[in-house]
C-alpha cells in the first residue's frame, strides 16, 4: 500500500512535469503579444518591461528560469496585476473555488447515489421516469443556462416575497453558495444518477444478491451491504476526475454570480496572454487534478478489497 | 403460486429498501447541512460577506455599487485601464479636479497660473493624506518623476511629456531629476514646458498627475497600490477594504478637504463581474444602485418602466486603413469608393442595434468643446453620402492606377467580440454587393489584434479610441505621423503641421481652425471611414441622486451622490 502510494507519487510528479512543459510552449506558441494593450509602447518601456518579465531571453532559457522557480514553488508576478504575486492569486482565490466545489460535489454524489438508487428501485415506474427524465436535461443542458435560470428565478422568488430569501450574486455566507453550488454540481449529478442506476441494476440480478437473499438475511441489510456498496464503485471511479471538473470548470458559475474563485483568473488569463497567471494556474490544477485521481484510487482498495494496490 | 408470492417478496424488499433510501437521504441531508455549516464558519473566517447591505443603506448612508472587473492595481502612476481609473477617481486627487458639472475645479491646488513656459501651483493648506500628513508639493514631483521613469515602464508615460524634458526622462536620455518640475517650497510647485501648452490645466486632473508620497511607495517595497493599506488617500473616500475579485470598500476621509461637498459616508463596491445579466438581475432585486443596459436586456429594462438615461462615453470607433507602402489600401480612390459604397446610418440602426449609438461622422466626437459652444456645431463635420454608382467610379480608377486585372481579397482585422463579428459581416456583405470586392475576416484575440495592428499586417482594422483628456488634441494627434498609435501608419506633412499647431498654440480660435482643418484632411482624404460614437443606456437606483457619468476621469462617479 504505502510502495504504491509513493510510487503513483511519483508518477503523478513526472505527469505534472509534462503538463508544465506541454502548457508553457503551447503558451509561447499562441499568436499575440502579452506585452500589447491600447497604448502603443515606446521601444524603452517595451525593452523593460521585456526585462521585468525575462521575456528578452531566449525561449529555452526562458523555460529553464521558469523550472527553477517551479521548483522553488514560485510562478512570478502577474502581467495584467502587475503587482500580484501568482502565488498570491492562487492563495486567495483557490479557497472560494474549492469551497464551492465541495459543496457541489457534495450535492452531485450524495445526489446521484440517492437519485439512482431510488431510479433502479422503481424501475420503469412513474419516479423512474421522471427522474429520468431530469437526467437527461441536466446532462444535457450547460450550466451556464442553469446558472442564468436559477439566478432569475432568485430574483423572481426575492421579487415576489418582498426580502431576500437567497442572495441573487455575490459571496462570503453559506446562502451566498447554496444556489451557486447545485447548479454546478447539477451536470454531475445528473451524469452520477444515471451511473448508479445501471450499476445497480446489474447487481440487483447478480449471484451474490441472489444467494444473500436465499440466506434469508434482511432485505434493508441486502440493500445497503450487498447493493448500494457494490453499486457505488463506478461512481467512485469517475468522482475523482469530476472533482477537478467542478473546481475548474467553475468559470461561468463564477461569472454569473460575481464569486472570486481562480475559474476566472485561470480563464482570463488565457485570453489576456497572461503567461505567469496561465502557467500558475495550470499547473496548479494540473497537480490538483493528478492527485484527485490518486486520492481515488487509493480509497478504491478501501472500499472494494477485492482491488490489490501493488 | 410461486410467482405471486415472489412479487410479494420484491415489494415487501423494495418497502424495505424504499426506508434504507430515504434515511440515507436524512442522513445526506444532515451531512450537507454540517458541511455548509462547516463551509460557512470557514469562509466568514477568510472573507467578508459580499451583497448583505442593500442598494441604498440610508441609516448608514451608504450605497452599494459594482464594478465589471477587479482593479488590477491602483498605483496612479502607472494605471491605464477604465476600473482603476474610476476607484482612484474617488478615493485620489489631482491638482485640479472635475466638479459635479463636469466644470474644472480647484482640487490640492487653490490657485494657480498658466503661461507658455510653465506653471505655478499653490497647494492648499488643508491637502491631506489620509494618516493626516500634508500633501506638499514633492509628493507631485516624485509621481511625475516615477510616471517617467523608465523602469517603472508606465504606459501613461506620454500623458507627462509637455513638462519639460519628460520626454527624455522617459526614453533615458535623461535623469528623473532633469524632469521640469519642482517643488520650489512645501506648498509651491513650479512646473516649466516642454512647449506651451493650452491645455495643462485639464492634464492636472489625470490619474498618472496625482501625487504619491515617495517615503510610503518606497515603504510598499513594490506593492504599491496592490493592497487596500498599500496606498495613501488624499480624495474624498478612502479604501477600507479590498477582497481580491470579490469587494472593495470606500468610507468617507475624514482628511480630505471639502467635507461639505460630499454628501455619502460610503460605497460599498460589492460585486466584480462583467455579465450584464447578474447585474441588471442584481439592480432588479434592490442590490447595486446602477447598472449600464446592453441590447439584450434593453427590452426587459423597458418592461419594468424604468427611467433609462443615456451617456455619450467618447468613444469613437471606425475602420482604420493601412497606409503603408505596398498596400492596395494606400491607393486614395479605393479608400474613396470603400467610404462611398457604405452607410454609418444604416450600419447604427439596422445592423448593430445597440442602444445608444450614434453614426460615426467624424474623428472629433460630438461632446468636444469648441469656442463656447461644441465644436461640432461650429464645425460641422463634412460626411460622404452612400453612392454606390460613384463608389464604383472610383473602385475602377483604383483598378486602373493599380494595374490590376482584379482585386484580391481584403483583409479586415478584428477582435472577437460580439458587436465588432456584427460590424465586420456588415462590411464584408456591403462591399461585396456594392463593390464586388472580397473581405477576408480575419477575426482575432484582443492582444493579437493589437500585436498584428503594430507590425501592420492588415489592409482594414476595426478600431477604437477613447479620450485621455478632455481636449480635441487627444483625437487629433492620434493620426500625426510620429504617433505610436497611428497603427495604419498615415503620414501627412500638412496634418502633421495641424497637429504642431493645435498643440502649442496658446488661443483658442487658432487650436480651433486646425482641428477643423484635421477634420477635413481626415475626410478628404479617407484616413478613416467612421462607424459609430458610443453611447451607453444605464438605469439608477430613484432614491440616489447625482451620479455622474463622465467622458474621462472616474465613470460612473459616484464622489457627489446623495440619498434621497
Amino acid at each position: 500500500m504505502l510502495r504504491y502510494s509513493v510510487k503513483r507519487l511519483l508518477q503523478g510528479l513526472v505527469t505534472v512535469f509534462f503538463i508544465a512543459t506541454a502548457t508553457f510552449f503551447a503558451m509561447h506558441s499562441v499568436p499575440g503579444d502579452p506585452l500589447a494593450s491600447d497604448k502603443a509602447l515606446t521601444d524603452r518601456i517595451r525593452a523593460n518591461l521585456e526585462a521585468k518579465y525575462g521575456l528578452d531571453q531566449p525561449l529555452m532559457t526562458q523555460y529553464g528560469i521558469f523550472l527553477g522557480n517551479l521548483l522553488q514553488g514560485d510562478f512570478g508576478i502577474s502581467y495584467t496585476q502587475e503587482n500580484r504575486r501568482v502565488n498570491d492569486i492562487i492563495r486567495e482565490h483557490f479557497p472560494v473555488s474549492a469551497t464551492l466545489g465541495i459543496l457541489a460535489i457534495a450535492f452531485a454524489g450524495l445526489g446521484g447515489v440517492l437519485w439512482g438508487a431510488l431510479t433502479a428501485l422503481y424501475r420503469n415506474r412513474l419516479p423512474d421516469v421522471l427522474i429520468m427524465l431530469a437526467v437527461i436535461l441536466g446532462i444535457s443542458v450547460p450550466s451556464f443556462v442553469f446558472a442564468a435560470l436559477g439566478q432569475l428565478l432568485l430574483v423572481q422568488v426575492n421579487g415576489a416575497l418582498g426580502f431576500s430569501v437567497l442572495p441573487v450574486a455575490g459571496w462570503g455566507t453559506v446562502a451566498h453558495m447554496l444556489v451557486p453550488s447545485l447548479v454546478l454540481g447539477l451536470g454531475t449529478m445528473a451524469y452520477l444518477t444515471r451511473l448508479m442506476r445501471s450499476s445497480m441494476l446489474e447487481i440487483v440480478g447478480s449471484d451474490f444478491v441472489r444467494t444473500a437473499k436465499s440466506k434469508g438475511l434482511p432485505a434493508s441489510r441486502i440493500f445497503t451491504h450487498h447493493q448500494l456498496r457494490n453499486a457505488i464503485l463506478p461512481v467512485v471511479t469517475v468522482l475523482g476526475p469530476a472533482i477537478a471538473a467542478i473546481t475548474t470548470g467553475g468559470f461561468v458559475v463564477e461569472m454569473v454570480f460575481a464569486i472570486p474563485g481562480l475559474g476566472r483568473y485561470f480563464v482570463q488569463a488565457v485570453q489576456q496572454l497572461d503567461y505567469t497567471v496561465i502557467m500558475g494556474t495550470t499547473v496548479f490544477y494540473g497537480a490538483f487534478l493528478v492527485f484527485m485521481v490518486i486520492v481515488v484510487d487509493l480509497l478504491y482498495g478501501w472500499i472494494d478489497p477485492r482491488v490489490r494496490l501493488e | 403460486m410461486a410467482e405471486t408470492s415472489n412479487l410479494a417478496g420484491e415489494a415487501a424488499f423494495n418497502r424495505s429498501a424504499a426506508r434504507q433510501l430515504a434515511l440515507f437521504g436524512l442522513a445526506v441531508l444532515i451531512g450537507l447541512v454540517a458541511l455548509m455549516w462547516g463551509l460557512n464558519l470557514l469562509a466568514s473566517l477568510t472573507a467578508t460577506a459580499s451583497g448583505a447591505s442593500p442598494a441604498v443603506d440610508a441609516a448608514n448612508n451608504a450605497i452599494t455599487v459594482m464594478l465589471a472587473e477587479e482593479p488590477p492595481q491602483l498605483d496612479s502612476t502607472r494605471s491605464t485601464d477604465q476600473v482603476s481609473g474610476v476607484v482612484l477617481g474617488h478615493v485620489m486627487e489631482g491638482l485640479l479636479r472635475y466638479d459635479d458639472r463636469g466644470e474644472l475645479a480647484p482640487g490640492m491646488a487653490e490657485d494657480w497660473r498658466i503661461d507658455e513656459a510653465g506653471a505655478t501651483f499653490h497647494l492648499r493648506a488643508d491637502a491631506l493624506w489620509s494618516d493626516g500628513q500634508p500633501v506638499t508639493a514633492h509628493d507631485f514631483v516624485f509621481a511625475w518623476r516615477q510616471g517617467l521613469d523608465p523602469e517603472n515602464a508606465s504606459e501613461y508615460a506620454f500623458i507627462l511629456y509637455p513638462i519639460k524634458n519628460a520626454e527624455a526622462v522617459n526614453q533615458g536620455r535623461l535623469p528623473v531629476t532633469e524632469l521640469g518640475a519642482r517643488a520650489v517650497d512645501e506648498r509651491t510647485l513650479a512646473v516649466e514646458f516642454e512647449r506651451p501648452i493650452a491645455f495643462f490645466d485639464k492634464l492636472t486632473a489625470f490619474s498618472t498627475y496625482f501625487p504619491v508620497r515617495e517615503e510610503f511607495y518606497r515603504a510598499t517595497e513594490g506593492r504599491f497600490g496592490a493592497d487596500a493599506d498599500q496606498l495613501l488617500y488624499n480624495g474624498p473616500f478612502k479604501l477600507s477594504s479590498w477582497v481580491h475579485g470579490q469587494s472593495l470598500q470606500l468610507d468617507r476621509n475624514p482628511h480630505y478637504w471639502d467635507q461639505a461637498r460630499i454628501r455619502l459616508d460610503r460605497i460599498n463596491v460589492a460585486y466584480i463581474t462583467s455579465d450584464p445579466n447578474t447585474r441588471l438581475n442584481l439592480f432588479k432585486d434592490e442590490k447595486i444602485v446602477m447598472t449600464g443596459l446592453t441590447a439584450e436586456n434593453l427590452t426587459n429594462a423597458l418592461e419594468q418602466r424604468w427611467h433609462i438615461h443615456r451617456h455619450m462615453d467618447g468613444s469613437i470607433f471606425y475602420l482604420e486603413f493601412n497606409h503603408r507602402s505596398g498596400r492596395l489600401t494606400r491607393n486614395h480612390n479605393l479608400r474613396k469608393a470603400m467610404i462611398l459604397a457604405q452607410d454609418p446610418g444604416e450600419l447604427v440602426y439596422k445592423v448593430t442595434k445597440t442602444p445608444g449609438y450614434l453614426p460615426g461622422e467624424s474623428l472629433f466626437p460630438r461632446f468636444l468643446e469648441g469656442i463656447r459652444g461644441k465644436f461640432r456645431d461650429q464645425h460641422p463635420a463634412p460626411t460622404y453620402r452612400m453612392d454606390v454608382q460613384a463608389a464604383r467610379d472610383h473602385l475602377e480608377r483604383a483598378r486602373l492606377e493599380l494595374g490590376l486585372d482584379a482585386f484580391p481579397p481584403l483583409v479586415l482585422l478584428s477582435s472577437d467580440s460580439p458587436v465588432s463579428n456584427i460590424q465586420t459581416e456588415y462590411f464584408q456583405a456591403v462591399f461585396k454587393k456594392n463593390l464586388g470586392l472580397d473581405i477576408k475576416i480575419d477575426r482575432q484575440i484582443f492582444k493579437q489584434r493589437l500585436a498584428k495592428m503594430t507590425s501592420g499586417d492588415f489592409d482594414l482594422v476595426l478600431a477604437g479610441w477613447g479620450p485621455d483628456y478632455n481636449d480635441p488634441l487627444t483625437y487629433g494627434d492620434l493620426f500625426a505621423s510620429w504617433n505610436l498609435n497611428n497603427r495604419g501608419r498615415y503620414s501627412n506633412p500638412e496634418y502633421d503641421r495641424q497637429v504642431r499647431i493645435a498643440q502649442s498654440a496658446m488661443d483658442a480660435p487658432t487650436r480651433m481652425a486646425a482641428f477643423a482643418e484635421m477634420q477635413r484632411i481626415i475626410h478628404e482624404d479617407v484616413v478613416i471611414i467612421p462607424n459609430y460614437e458610443r453611447g451607453v443606456a444605464y438605469v439608477t437606483h430613484p432614491r440616489v441622486k447625482g451620479i455622474l457619468r463622465r467622458v474621462v476621469g472616474a465613470d460612473t462617479d459616484y464622489t457627489y451622490a446623495w440619498i434621497e
